[in-house]
């Protein structure tokens, strides 16, 4: 079973509807018992870094994922998901994250004809052709974002230019990250998601 | 690079898809789903679904449209129609709508734009300003309720401000241009882009394929909406990218 961690995130009915379109079961849970003993880890999100890390914090979720990843199963954040993976946000104030994947979250640089937060399709440039999402060369996905994650390049599978380089898809062994959504990238973003399921949980 | 969004509107009026002409005469077109998987397929950038009827009539079941739609098709939704509160946006959201348009509610009550934003983030709100030249005196003014009530606002000053309270797009209709198919209003655009840094969609006066290149060429516009000659067949929406990709225009 693939978990849905459950923390108010925003984005999380959509990604269910996306799972369920591809037949595969999700659990909406925020149960740390339920969360370890699951196949897959899913972390959604949508909104400010600092909100989030607090409501799992509370939940105490951010050792339950810790301890999950440290199991080594397949951990995917989408979207401010993602963010929460590394280590520190300047999203109004410095704030830590789940220290799973190095590096720091920070704004998009100002720069002339780039508006914040950068919203649309943007196009994949794959930096690790052996990857399981390697069907993501040249392919335009769907960004929502004003931060952006700041890492060394053997974390980053694909990227988009805007006005700084930003990560589109990272991984640290069994993490995962997407910034943009999945969800909302039609044919493409089911397609990642398919691979997620077929060639990371069960392969 | 970020491409140019091409955008097709469905104009929602119980259930089914409608385009007004002008916003006043009603044609059916179908079923929301179906076009809109269909326009999935064709390769549209997003969807805008708009409530024509909510405003002035009771509300309709827009809930279930998304609901229903965003089961099956899975890209950027914007819903507008007859939103008034945040009730009104966090059921559209929760129902799988990625942005929220406000346009009478917005005039009627511009501290709603400020309190969706905060609650839900600017890149949610989306203002809908519906456009119309004074003939007597050439000033731009913001109309309301489907176009049909006139209001005191200079859709200019109207456009700086909705930014400003924390809209994080901006949806333009030119009601001069609206239903003529005589092309987009690139002044319009060219003076709202001058004065707000929020993505402007143009909507309003595409009737054919060169159209869509001029608004992108020569206005600092995002995305480019219409309705018409999309639902009835005129142009496909791969034409159009075609089109653009050969005009040096960056598309998806």
């Amino acid at each position: 079973m693939i978990t849905l961690v459950d923390y108010d995130a925003g984005n999380t009915y959509n990604l269910q509807k996306a799972f369920a379109y591809l037949n595969v079961k999700t659990n909406l849970t925020d149960d740390p018992e339920e969360i370890l003993a699951s196949e897959a880890i899913v972390l959604p999100g949508v909104g400010a870094f600092q909100s989030a890390m607090k409501i799992l914090k509370a939940k105490k979720l951010d050792t339950t994922l810790q301890k999950a990843a440290e199991k080594g199963i397949p951990l995917l954040g989408i979207c401010l998901g993602m963010q929460l993976l590394f280590d520190t946000s300047s999203e109004y104030g410095m704030t830590e994250g789940l220290h799973l994947i190095p590096g720091d979250v920070i704004e998009l640089p100002e720069k002339k004809g780039f508006k914040v937060p950068q919203m649309g399709w943007n196009q994949n440039k794959l930096l690790q052709p052996n990857s399981e999402f390697a069907m993501l060369a040249d392919k335009y996905t769907y960004f929502v974002h004003s931060y952006y994650a700041e890492c060394e390049s053997k974390y980053v599978v694909s990227e988009v230019e805007y006005s700084a380089n930003v990560p589109a898809v990272v991984q640290n062994k069994n993490v995962f990250g997407m910034q943009f959504h999945p969800e909302k990238s039609g044919h493409v973003g089911l397609e990642v998601l398919k691979a997620f399921k077929e060639r990371i949980v069960f392969k | 690079m970020l491409a140019k969004r091409i955008i097709p509107c469905l104009d929602i009026d119980d259930n089914r898809v409608k385009k007004g002409v002008n916003f006043v005469n009603l044609e059916d077109v179908g079923d929301p789903a179906k076009i809109a998987a269909e326009y999935e397929r064709q390769g549209a950038d997003e969807l805008v679904f708009l409530d024509i009827t909510a405003t002035n009539q009771k509300r309709s079941t827009m809930i279930d449209v998304v609901e229903n739609v965003s089961r099956q098709v899975f890209m950027p939704l914007t819903v507008g129609g007859g939103i008034k509160n945040l009730d009104d946006m966090q059921k559209l959201l929760k129902a799988g709508a990625d942005k929220i348009s406000l346009n009478s509610a917005a005039v009627a009550n511009p501290s709603l734009i400020q309190a969706g934003a905060k609650k839900f983030g600017n890149q949610c709100i989306v203002v809908a300003i519906d456009v119309k030249k004074n003939q007597n005196n050439g000033q731009k003014l913001v109309y309301t309720h489907g176009g049909k009530q006139a209001t005191k606002l200079n859709a200019i000053e109207w456009a700086k401000k909705v930014v400003d309270l924390g809209a994080g797009e901006l949806l333009i209709t030119s009601m001069d241009k609206d239903g003529t198919k005589s092309g987009f209003d690139i002044e319009l655009y060219q003076e709202i882009g001058a004065t707000v840094d929020v993505p402007i969609i143009a909507s309003g006066g595409a009737g054919n394929i060169e159209d869509f290149v001029q608004v992108f060429k020569e206005a600092p516009v995002d995305g480019a909406l219409a309705a018409s000659v999309f639902h009835f067949g005129e142009l496909t929406i791969p034409q159009v990218k075609r089109r653009l990709e050969l005009a040096g225009v960056n598309v998806r």
